[in-house]
């Protein structure tokens, strides 16, 4: 067993472990050739662990595998992880072995001893399979039989220089009773944390009767990390360890297209409608229409034929169905033809984390462009708020990261106020838009306000408009505004009304002075053309009379040249002035 | 227990390990004294032949398994709790 020099070993190489979360943790995974320590109260999920970086390693990196088996069987570990469907009866015939070394129950000890035999059938079983990834499970088990510290110590020793010897990337995991880092020293196998070169802690508390697991890394050498605790849950695949991304946040493409919010006169108060990929908040009290109108953005989507799914935390998803039948907006039918999946979720147990994890994966089961939550403020009722609201900011992450239009609705607290407070999760500054409902209590009634808190990169309406719900759908109607009073409901109807009467009336006004005027000048047309007529027989008469006098000149004149002719030429004269009036 | 009762030990060691060694010399001390004539004692180096510590299940070294008489035991340990490995080997009117 000669130890080899810790440079010849590349310090930044690394073995990933396959766990979703905890690579990005560790940037990349396990130390490549050096030892890990893994300490965990019961339960807190070593062996699982330690077994799926196994399992990765034998799937995925085609690297062989041991587990040393100190506690359980190999059978009874086989059995248990049967669930997480790592096939392992399949990959146990090729990459990966099981030593079982568990100490016999009726085994005496009469003085000292070593784990040279382990070593050696190690080593044996190494060189017949070409292992890359050992793990040690509950070495703990085998330090508790040595007799004293001295010799739990060389014997520590003696396992990591072997690994380190073989360049075997190691995982040894261990129990610990506390929480705390200093407990830890205390413990027999404490130092091991000083000797090896990656040490993780997993942590299992209930918190208000919620479990709530954790997950840190203390200690990496020559490796950044990410030193916080990070949540983490036992899921249907495994490990899952929750990641904010805090500093490397990755950015994600934007879009600029928009979808629909379901509700037109909304569109058209954002300016188009939402944006793809965008995280909606919908904000306001029980019974404030906000379960409808995410039901009306996600009948939308499915008439888009996008596929949708809506987790209903407060009602079953029947009761969803059917109180959105009533105002028009029918998803039966998308549920029955698989565009739209509809998933309980009681708000009663399982932690934030727990959801997260669960709706991330049915989303991707789904393959879900819009995601519909309601309400999401009934995280934080289980488990505590603090992790809630970074439960919330991944949520944010992971539905940006996937370009998932996210629609999420936070119950506020009645006691609260009416102030547009932001969500006990704080959820509010993430969002890109905000919709906050409220009641308006006037006159005896009491309406539904909406309005637009905040909407980014969009134009949207200043105004509060009514939300209207009928049968027909959902609409908005524009509020009006009276001396400084927005008025809603009957108000607003009385107000419509009145204007309405106001105009019919002016309208009828209008149109009497139309018609009085029309027959005054039909009057005056008629007397124009009575006078015209007269005026034509006046001029007759008159030209008739012209034409008589002259006639009567002409008789008179040759009258008198007759006489003038009978009587001779000196009449002429005299009977000119005679004839003179 | 019959005098005649004869014991087969298969004593697993690690090389040249010295709590190897000490077991190796108190299991020949103690059959030596108490079980003269009626011994049978294999000793196995699990570096030289890891397979057979594998199938016998041998993680910690020395490891002496009683073969005969029955039940199979195993006492872990440089054997130099004298006491208990007559104990163990049923061996309790000697020990006492």
């Amino acid at each position: 067993m000669k130890p080899v020099p810790a440079s010849v070993v590349h310090s930044t190489a690394k073995t990933p472990t396959g766990i979703a979360g905890f690579d990005e943790i560790t940037g990349g995974g396990l130390p490549r050739g050096r030892t890990t320590l893994l300490v965990g109260g019961p339960g807190s999920g070593k062996t699982i662990l330690a077994l799926q970086f196994l399992v990765h390693g034998a799937q995925v990196c085609k690297e062989p595998g041991i587990f040393v088996a100190f506690e359980e069987s190999s059978t009874r570990i086989v059995a248990n992880a049967e669930s997480f469907g790592w096939n392992l009866a399949a990959l146990q015939k090729k990459r990966l072995h099981f030593v079982d070394a568990q100490p016999k129950s009726d085994l005496v000890q009469a003085g000292d001893f070593d784990v040279g035999g382990l070593l050696a059938v190690l080593e044996a079983q190494t060189r017949a399979t070409g292992a890359k990834r050992i793990v040690i499970d509950a070495l703990d088990v085998v330090l508790a039989l040595l007799p004293d510290e001295a010799a739990k110590r060389r014997e520590i020793y003696r396992l990591h220089e072997w690994l380190l010897a073989r360049e075997l990337t190691g995982l040894i995991t261990a129990k610990a009773g506390g929480n705390e880092t200093l407990a830890m020293i205390d413990q027999p196998f404490g130092f091991m944390q000083f000797m090896v070169d990656c040490a993780v802690m997993l942590n299992h508390s209930v918190v208000l009767g919620v479990s709530q697991r954790s997950l840190r890394v203390q200690k990496y050498r020559g490796s950044g990390f990410d030193e916080n605790e990070s949540a983490f849950l036992i899921g249907n695949n495994g490990f899952e360890v929750a990641v904010a991304h805090t500093l490397s946040r990755v950015d994600v493409k934007v879009s600029d297209e928009r979808v629909s919010s379901g509700v037109e006169r909304l569109d058209t108060m954002l300016g188009g409608g939402y944006y793809r990929g965008a995280s909606i908040l919908i904000t306001g009290f029980s019974g404030t229409a906000k379960t409808t109108l995410s039901g009306a953005f996600a009948e939308a989507a499915c008439q888009r034929g996008e596929r949708t799914m809506f987790v209903c935390f407060d009602t079953n998803s029947t009761e969803v169905i059917r109180n959105l039948r009533s105002v028009g907006i029918r998803l039966d039918r998308y549920v029955k033809n698989g565009c739209l999946r509809m998933i309980s979720a009681r708000a009663i147990t399982g932690s934030a984390e727990t959801y997260l994890v669960r709706i991330k994966a049915l989303a991707k089961e789904h393959g879900a462009r819009c995601v519909v939550i309601d309400p999401v403020s009934a995280w934080s009722k289980s488990g505590n708020d603090l992790s809630t609201q970074s439960v919330a900011d991944r949520l944010i992450d992971w539905s940006k990261g996937a370009g998932t239009t996210l629609v999420c609705t936070s119950l506020l607290d009645e006691m609260s106020g009416q102030g547009e407070g932001g969500s006990q999760l704080q959820i509010s500054a993430l969002v890109d838009t905000w919709i906050h409902l409220n009641y308006l209590i006037q006159a005896g009634e009491r309406n539904r306000g909406l309005s637009i808190v905040k909407s980014r990169g969009t134009t949207h309406s200043n105004q509060v408009r009514e939300l209207i719900l009928s049968d027909a759908g959902v609409t908005l109607a524009d509020t009006y505004t009276a001396g400084g009073e927005v008025l809603m409901g009957t108000l607003r109807w009385q107000k419509e009304r009145a204007e309405r009467v106001a105009t019919e009336a002016t309208e009828a006004a209008a149109k009497l002075k139309h018609i009085r005027l029309d027959a005054e000048e039909a009057e005056l047309e008629v007397r124009v053309k009575s006078l015209q007529t007269e005026l034509v027989a006046k001029q007759a008469e008159k030209a008739l009379l012209v034409r008589s006098t002259r006639s009567q000149e002409g008789e008179l004149s040759r009258d008198r040249d007759q006489m003038k002719e009978l009587r001779g030429a000196d009449a002429t004269i005299e009977a000119g002035k005679a004839a003179l009036p | 227990m019959s005098r005649r009762v004869m014991f087969r030990f298969r004593l697993y060691v690690a090389g040249e390990a010295p709590n190897s060694t000490q077991a190796i010399a108190n299991l020949g001390a103690i059959c030596r004294a108490h079980l003269t004539g009626r011994y049978e004692i294999e000793v196995i180096d699990v570096f030289r032949e890891p397979k057979r510590a594998l199938a016998e299940s041998i993680f910690m070294t020395p490891t002496l398994v009683v073969r005969t008489p029955p039940p199979v035991r195993r006492i872990v340990g440089t054997l130099s709790q004298t006491q208990t490995v007559l104990l163990a080997l049923g061996l309790a009117e000697i020990a006492a």
